[in-house]
């Protein structure tokens, strides 16, 4: 079966010139990414091929030029990671023939990234990101003897399975969103990491951890968009691992952060009228000692009344809210 | 055809054109609206991440209140669709979750059988009322508009919970209604993103250059409007949107309509009916390229 690759070229000696065509500027914030050339090639390969074994043959028997990088083949080692039609996929493990849109399937080192040659992008945000968050367990004391161990529930290591399975590809990182505008964001990869230790029971700084991850760059920096579940070769679902290590977070007492007042805001306002309140959750959320915080908000305030956009300002209830209210003091917890 | 009409609470709040425009574009539609006004907030993911179980029990007793209407469930806000899918997606296969439920809202009066379909409005439109519904009744085409589908998160991912696995088309549905309605749907990476919204609070700078970021990208393709299903999208990319050009330090000036809207246009309703008039960024400028005034 034949089919049409696209490969973004770039090198920083920019010598690709004559055999590659100039793409469009990469959308922002990417805008200032450095240009990348896209020069197309033909192979042909099975039904079943993978984009990898496309590049592998244009390497190998077609222009021995083109710089990929790749060693496993089974989506276990986590070198490959690429853009694929403007998405971060495993080269290895994303078929051909499912990817080729209008007869062919194109691939670049994506903008999210430093790109070193083609289709390798340094990974050195990446991996600083992973280490800033300890990825190790520090081991609570007293150690145990020469001829013992940790002893931890099954259930406990199952719960950590999911974050166990990360093999440090960066397609999620490479795809965030909040990474994109926001680059000291520690990013998906490495607050799912972040979880795994947190959520370890023989892990003895758990506590010290969650103070770490409410700050700045943390758990509350995520936008909640569900790119990293969709991306992830693994099914890690960082996502999720974030919001868990935001409960946690909370119930650890790190409620002084914007993110707590929120959810604070959120409930109580569903809690007294079925609903919420527009008026008051953004006020509330910003903290209405938080001067400067609730100043920038007065602008954007204005121009919504001056459209007619003012949530009423007295709050109705919905009808049978009673119903709501036992369902708070039955389950509220914090919210109660 | 009858649906529970599940408006949420933005569109009864800081986005009350999206209310009147969906209303009115219902009779039209074939829909008969069975308002579920006893319905409590989703929480919008917000409390799901503090209190699953609390959450749970919320949106299962919505669930509830329109599997006693006997009819599929009908949202008009990505967000109010992803958490409500969500809900009924783990309730329908988890038993237990659902006791869980139902042990709480019982006395309640209601008891929830994991059955009722959550669906938006831009899905009902092609899966339920059909094209031909649609087509019949268009009075007025957008011709020469060009305008930049935006989905929200929450109507996309997760892709298993939503039914996408099965439904891959559902990711297009924005781009062929366009089309449908006469406009020219404009190709951008943005559509599919994030506008910000759930970070204004707490990183209201990131996240305004997050949706103007997109925004700006629709506008260098060529777009006049951008089109949303979800409120919440509308908040950010209307409401903060001056707010967002001071942070991109760009001119932007990009209108953003509801779903609603844009139908209704085709359906022949006034832009006042609409309440077009009613938006942060002015519409006038991509009304007059279809000869409308606001």
């Amino acid at each position: 079966m034949q089919f049409t690759i696209e490969v973004g070229r770039y090198n920083p000696e920019g010598t690709y010139a004559a055999a590659a065509t100039p793409g469009e500027p990469y959308p922002p914030p990417w805008d200032k990414a450095p240009p990348r050339r896209y020069q197309s090639y033909s192979v042909d390969l099975p039904e079943h091929a993978v984009v990898l074994d496309a590049l592998i043959a244009i390497r190998e028997f077609q222009d021995d030029s083109v710089a990929v990088r790749c060693a496993c083949r089974s989506a276990i080692c986590g070198s490959c990671a690429m853009w694929i039609n403007g998405h971060a996929h495993l080269a290895c493990k994303s078929k051909l023939s499912e990817f080729t849109k209008n007869g062919k399937t194109r691939v670049e080192a994506p903008p999210s990234m430093p790109v070193i040659r083609d289709l390798i992008c340094d990974m050195a945000p990446f991996w600083e990101k992973h280490f800033n968050v300890k990825p190790w367990l520090e081991g609570k004391k007293p150690a145990p003897g020469p001829m013992e161990e940790y002893r931890v529930p099954n259930a406990a290591m199952e719960e950590l399975i999911q974050e166990v399975s990360c093999i440090s590809c960066g397609a999620c990182l490479m795809d965030c969103e909040s990474f994109a505008v926001n680059p000291e964001f520690l990013g998906p990869q490495a607050l799912a990491q972040a979880y795994r230790y947190a959520g370890d029971p023989r892990d003895a700084q758990t506590h010290e951890r969650l103070g770490e991850l409410s700050g700045p760059g943390g758990v509350w920096d995520c936008t909640h968009c569900y790119e990293c579940v969709t991306q992830c070769p693994k099914g890690v679902a960082p996502l999720e691992q974030i919001l868990k290590l935001r409960k946690m977070a909370v119930d650890d007492g790190y409620t002084q952060n914007a993110g707590t007042r929120h959810a604070d805001a959120f409930a109580e306002s569903v809690k007294h009228s079925g609903r919420l309140n527009e008026l008051t959750l953004l006020p509330k959320s910003v903290g209405f000692f938080n001067i400067v915080g609730q100043l920038q908000t007065l602008p954007s305030a204005f121009n919504m009344i001056r459209a007619g956009k003012l949530p009423p300002i007295v709050h109705k209830t919905i009808p049978g809210v009673k119903r709501i209210q036992t369902i708070f003091q039955r389950l509220g917890g914090r919210f109660k | 055809m009858k649906v529970a009409f599940y408006p949420g609470c933005v569109s009864k709040g800081a986005c009350p054109e999206l209310y009147v425009s969906a209303k009115a574009i219902a009779e039209p539609l074939g829909l008969q609206l069975e308002e579920l006004t006893e319905a409590p907030c989703t929480g919008a993911g917000v409390l799901s991440e503090q209190n699953p179980d609390l959450a749970d029990s919320l949106n299962g007793l919505t669930l509830a209140m329109a599997e006693e209407k006997g009819a599929d469930l009908m949202t008009i806000c990505s967000t109010c669709q992803g958490v409500l899918a969500g809900t009924s997606f783990h309730l329908a296969k988890d038993e237990q979750r659902r006791a869980k439920v139902n042990a709480t809202i019982g006395d309640q009066g209601f008891t929830y059988s994991g059955k009722t379909k959550v669906k938006h409005l831009l899905w009902m439109l092609f899966e339920d009322i059909g094209l031909d519904r649609i087509r019949a009744a268009i009075k007025y085409k957008l011709t020469g508009l060009k305008i930049a589908p935006f989905y929200g998160c929450y109507i996309l991912r997760p892709q298993e919970a939503l039914g996408l696995l099965e439904r891959p088309e559902r990711k297009t549905y924005l781009e062929q209604l366009i089309g449908l309605l006469g406009a020219e749907a404009v190709e951008y990476r943005g559509s599919t993103k994030c506008c910000g919204f759930p970070m204004l609070t707490f990183n209201r700078e990131k996240s305004l250059a997050m949706g103007g970021n997109h925004i700006m990208e629709a506008k260098e393709k060529g777009a006049d409007l951008l089109v949303t299903p979800c409120p919440l999208c509308h908040l950010n990319l209307d409401g903060q949107q001056p707010d967002a050009a001071r942070v991109l330090k760009k001119k932007i000036d990009v209108p953003i309509f509801h779903l609603p809207q844009l139908l209704g246009l085709a359906f022949g309703f006034t832009p006042a009916e609409l309440r077009l008039d009613h938006h942060v960024v002015p519409t006038r400028g991509a009304l007059e390229k279809v000869e409308l005034k606001v």
